[in-house]
């Protein structure tokens, strides 16, 4: 016994030694196989005379970018191109979260009908969308709606006035005026005095278990501040921007471009029917348990709703939905093939211009990884705190 | 005691149909205004979508060249290497049927009535000849005679199995792109590959060679070495992080700077690499799922048994937690398969591809778009839809969810 305990045991079975040469061997092989690619780009580079650098990012652009939310024009640099298309990417992506969002509850809520019609409605609604791929559908909108729109001239109007044609939609949109100012400071200062009701009230209730009506107070202080400072500001504070049809094209109003209308009904249609299933899921995972034993203890629907099943709910639908949203996110890249210039086609014009694929390709992927990782810290921050403390 | 059952009240009828229209369907007033909104919508959806693919559409992009969405430029004097594999799959398809069963059957029976309608659909165009038709039609029969061989008993799953694999290997290596100085089987290079015929070699292609890949990082995150741990951290979420679109590229633009100068990589393999890299991140996650809900007391029980690790993994952990998520993978390889259109976006005429190239074809076509987006949308629709269907059927034979 004594004798065996002593031996030694041999290396190639001490799980030490073996461990440390797995850990040395797989981290060769992968370095040897980076170093391996890296030794041939630079090969390649010295042979065609590519720097890798990002200096080219302060010279001019020289390409026309079609739409874009902060001014921009060919003689800026690619770095502001770049930058415009990030902005491009966010705004079709929280515009298509938006509605995604809206649809899908609505198409959640009509899937858990008890009407049988109205729940094979949203089923299909549901299968269609889920079945083809997403390529296919933007193309359908794109190509076989939006582009098939009449001319300017003979543009279909809409109440609003709202107008449809070939270069996409022309809303009448609110605009502040001269003494709008004020009012959207008091509505500002509303919304912000309102949560802050909202979350004071709420918690003096919870401590002090008297009823503070901290829902209708809240609601009171957010709709009078804003009504007290559009009288305070004398005359209308809003002005309603009307496109008008000036020679060939309309002037004013909101412009919403076929490029961008499409990729967002697109986008929002089809994350739709995924967002509509996490909500199911979500809501059938409540037990019926739960909703029985709150009506034994007497709350009525809109309590239950608001303290039983929402919450219970919100712990299943989060995760899930955090995926969808990063997903719609990163499909909106598929916006290249219907010619909408965000993030991934702007990177590749540039990549044309400047010749310079490895930095740029680098950079678009670092800004992906960032809004992907970005938005999961932040979302799984607030799941953390609506998740169940387990015992 | 006859009796006085009989004389008991007797069991309530089974609801009449005017009875299960009253509940679920005009239960309450809002309810039946419900009913009424969606009938009428429904209506008017199905009346205007009918009238229109009857009346308005115009079908010619899709009928006039039906060789092209399958195959796309394949040489038309090679035609019977697709026609060949075609059949192998029919029949295999219909041996899965007998083994099986419900997992495949409604997926082979529509397949069979497609191809023997397909087969004696009136079409004006001439490039779909008698011999194209004769071997859809034996297509059909091939699904039959598939099924009553699978049904004998002494054919099991796994014999089947290696059978898929074998013309897994034979089709897209042998048979489809042949060999630069053969007679029989001349090559055929891949840049006249196309249509459904890309689609699928690329979705069954990135399903089968991503799923080890996947199952290795699954394991590779779960491992005990912290630098093994760190490479498959740092893969999947990169990749995860990152559209596949950008992947794709990375694949078709970048991969050929970091290579040799001199070396050329095909680019329908390029493509499937950034397909099987992609759909493998994200297979890891799905795996490791699985892995994570294995109770720690069956490693325990293994150990103490006396099972290395290598053992313990492969015969304890892993059967039971692919098994937990095989759901979750088929609707992972449902989203590859419509993935696969993105990469027209990297210039291969896959099926999307290829209904661009027919829109192109002729002047006339220009504003047909709807007509063939909404062909190919179907096409993938029916895939899609059996593929679903199978994994449900299959989450309903496993019990997953009811344990």
């Amino acid at each position: 016994m004594d004798r065996l305990s002593h031996e030694k045991i041999p290396i190639w079975r001490d799980e030490r030694v073996l461990k440390a040469a797995a850990q040395i061997i797989s981290s060769l092989i992968v370095l040897g196989f980076i170093f391996w690619g890296i030794g041939n780009f630079l090969e390649i580079t010295q042979q065609r005379g590519m720097a890798l650098s990002y200096e080219f990012l302060n010279e001019a652009a020289g390409f026309p970018i079609k739409e874009s939310f902060i001014p921009y024009d060919s003689t800026m640099s690619f770095g502001r191109a770049v930058l415009v298309g990030l902005i491009n990417t966010l705004m079709v992506s929280a515009w298509g979260i938006l509605f995604a969002t809206l649809l899908g509850f609505l198409i959640g809520l009509m899937r858990l009908s008890t009407n049988w019609l109205i729940s094979r409605i949203a089923l299909a609604y549901i299968e269609f969308h889920r079945n083809i791929p997403l390529l296919v559908l933007l193309f359908l909108w794109y190509f076989g709606v939006f582009t098939q729109l009449p001319s300017v001239k003979d543009s279909i109007t809409l109440p609003g006035p709202m107008y449809i044609n070939q270069r996409g939609f022309y809303l009448t949109w609110p605009q502040l005026s001269e003494t709008g100012a004020l009012f959207g400071i008091s509505l500002v200062a509303g919304i912000l005095l309102a949560i802050i009701t909202w979350v004071v009230l709420r918690r003096i209730r919870e401590d002090k278990g008297k009823e503070t009506y901290f829902g209708r107070v809240s609601l009171a202080v957010l709709i009078l501040l804003p009504l007290i400072g559009w009288f305070a500001a004398g005359g209308a504070p809003l002005r309603f921007d009307v496109p008008v049809l000036q020679g060939f094209n309309f002037q004013g109003g909101l412009h919403l471009t076929t490029e961008f209308s499409a990729l967002m009904i697109g986008l929002a249609m089809y994350t739709a029917a995924f967002i509509a299933e996490v909500f199911r899921a979500g809501i059938l995972a409540v037990q019926k348990g739960q909703i029985e034993a709150a009506r034994a203890v007497g709350l009525h629907y809109s309590q239950i709703l608001m303290l039983i099943i929402i919450p219970q709910a919100m712990r299943v639908i989060i995760p899930p939905m955090i995926s969808q949203y990063l997903n719609l996110t990163k499909n909106s890249s598929l916006a290249l093939a219907i010619g909408y210039q965000e993030l991934f086609a702007i990177g590749k014009v540039t990549i044309n211009q400047a010749g310079r694929a490895v930095p740029v390709f680098m950079l678009i992927m670092a800004v992906y990884l960032a809004i992907s990782l970005l938005t999961s810290i932040i979302l799984n921050i607030y799941n953390k705190r609506v998740q169940f403390i387990e015992r | 005691m006859m009796t006085a059952l009989t004389e008991g009240k007797s069991p309530p009828a089974p609801p009449g149909a005017l009875e299960w229209i009253r509940k679920n369907l005009f239960s309450t007033w809002y309810n039946s205004l419900l009913t009424i909104l969606g009938a009428t919508l429904v209506y008017f959806t199905l009346v205007s979508v009918l009238t229109w693919s009857i009346k308005t559409a115009d079908w010619r992009p899709v009928t006039v060249a039906p060789l092209l969405y399958m195959v796309g430029q394949y040489p038309r004097e090679e035609l019977w290497r697709v026609g060949l594999s075609m059949l192998l799959i029919t029949f295999l398809v219909g041996m899965s049927w007998g083994v099986w069963k419900q997992y495949v059957r409604a997926f082979a029976i529509f397949l069979g009535i497609l191809l023997g309608f397909l087969a004696v659909f009136p079409l004006e165009t001439t490039t779909i000849t008698l011999p194209i038709r004769a071997v859809m039609l034996a297509n059909s029969f091939l699904i039959y005679l598939g099924y009553r061989i699978g049904r004998l008993r002494s054919v099991h799953g796994r014999h089947v199995a290696i059978l898929w694999l074998f013309a897994m290997l034979l089709i897209p290596l042998v048979l489809l792109p042949g060999f630069a100085d053969s007679t029989l089987l001349p090559a055929v290079p891949t840049t006249v590959w196309g249509g459904l015929l890309i689609t699928l070699l690329l979705s069954v292609g990135g399903i089968v060679l991503s799923f080890p890949i996947g199952v290795l990082l699954a394991l590779g995150r779960r491992s005990s070495l912290p630098v093994v741990k760190l490479f498959s951290i740092l893969f999947i979420e990169v990749v995860r992080g990152v559209p596949l679109v950008t992947i794709l590229f990375m694949f078709s633009i970048i991969l050929a700077l970091f290579l040799p100068s001199e070396s050329r990589i095909d680019r329908v393999i390029r493509a499937l690499m950034g397909t099987v890299f992609f759909s493998a991140a994200y297979t890891a996650e799905n795996v490791r799922g699985g892995l994570q809900a294995i109770p720690p007391g069956q490693v325990e029980a293994a150990k103490a048994l006396g099972l290395k690790n290598f053992h313990i993994t492969s015969f304890i952990v892993l059967p039971q937690a692919l098994r937990l998520v095989i759901p979750t993978l088929v609707g992972q390889f449902i989203s590859l398969f419509k993935d696969t259109t993105l990469v027209y976006i990297v210039g291969i005429n896959d099926l999307l591809g290829m209904g661009n190239a027919v829109l192109n074809l002729n002047p006339q076509f220009v504003r047909l778009q709807m007509e063939v987006y909404l062909f190919i949308a179907v096409i993938f629709w029916i895939f899609s839809y059996f593929m679903s269907y199978a994994s449900l059927q299959l989450e309903k034979a496993m019990g997953v969810g009811e344990r």
